[in-house]
């Protein structure tokens, strides 16, 4: 491994259980989804990004159908084309080459290759690299034992909006943002007594045009 | 093929495809302000909305389970402490799991 690749990896070590235990607990909660164990590593392996697979996963889960799961996970992936178009001068050689490489490209990587005021090629893809390996390893890990454990019983339909919390606090840092994900949880709960599964959330969606506003 | 599957392949490309946008499609180029604008809120949007629907959602109703509702609160003290993510998730299903055994 080039020099600079492993120092992106070395910066990275000291998150490395989150990734890990992340993977670990996508591997449990998509097997109470219906996933089976190849379908959910594979998802891990291509989709590499984690609040968009445990969206889909809870989305199948609460029966919204298939549908509404993509639009879901693909609207909260929208959010790695800023990422992408602010990190896209440091990749270098073939089209194909960098078509690869952006796939390193998760919200980690991402701020450790910028965490000295210019972004970092080699910590980018170091850092992603080890991320990819820790997100697929500890799926494949979370499959095995997540068959032997009761989804009631371990609390799994708790953990589910606990981790989506988790993810939003974040986020609601910043005004527009808290007023988008008000809105987005008030027409999600008002359309749940009236609409098929899979609907409210991805009406909720229609929050996200406060961000029109300049 | 199942839905499961569907999912699995549809959201796969989907996702090469807006990681790559920078490195190979876009370059540089800058979003136009108004399609950042509402880029930039659209991932809160869809994690409250998934918060809600994981917690009330039922089938055409809004469903009120203690130990789920106690599970979460348990976490929002765990988030409220800086607790890291994983450990959230722990305690959510620790103590939901926990209310179940007692009542």
């Amino acid at each position: 491994m080039p020099g600079r690749l492993r120092d992106g990896a070395l910066a990275a070590l000291p998150l490395a259980p989150g990734p890990l235990l992340f993977g670990a607990s996508f591997g449990v909660l998509a097997a109470d989804a219906g996933l089976n164990s190849v379908a959910t590593v594979l998802m891990s392996a291509t989709t590499f990004a984690g609040s968009a697979q445990f969206a889909a996963a809870s989305v199948l889960e609460t029966g919204g159908g298939a549908i509404a799961a993509i639009v879901v996970a693909v609207l909260l992936n929208a959010r790695y084309v800023p990422l992408s178009v602010s990190v896209a001068s440091i990749f270098p050689g073939s089209r194909r080459r960098r078509l690869v490489e952006s796939q390193l490209i998760v919200d980690e990587s991402w701020a450790l290759a910028g965490r000295n005021g210019n972004f970092e090629y080699g910590v980018l893809v170091g850092a992603g690299l080890l991320f990819y390996v820790l997100w697929v390893g500890g799926t494949a890990a979370g499959t095995i034992v997540g068959d032997l454990l009761d989804p009631e019983a371990i609390g799994l339909d708790a953990a589910f909006p606990a981790l989506f919390l988790a993810l939003l606090v974040p986020y609601v840092r910043a005004r527009r943002s808290l007023v988008a994900a008000v809105l987005a949880a008030a027409i999600t709960f008002v359309l749940i007594p009236v609409a098929p599964p899979g609907v409210p959330v991805v009406a909720a969606a229609l929050a996200c045009l406060v961000g029109l506003r300049r | 093929v199942s839905d499961a599957w569907i999912v699995v392949a549809v959201v796969g490309a989907a996702t090469v495809l807006l990681k790559a946008a920078g490195p190979v499609f876009l370059g540089r180029r800058e979003l136009p302000t108004r399609v950042a604008g509402v880029v930039e809120v659209l991932a809160p949007a869809m994690l409250a909305a998934l918060v809600v629907t994981q917690l009330f959602g039922g089938d055409r109703e809004l469903v009120f389970d203690g130990p789920r509702l106690l599970g979460v609160a348990a976490a929002g003290v765990a988030l409220v402490l800086r607790a890291p993510l994983i450990v959230v998730i722990v305690v959510a299903g620790a103590a939901a799991g926990l209310a179940r055994l007692l009542t």
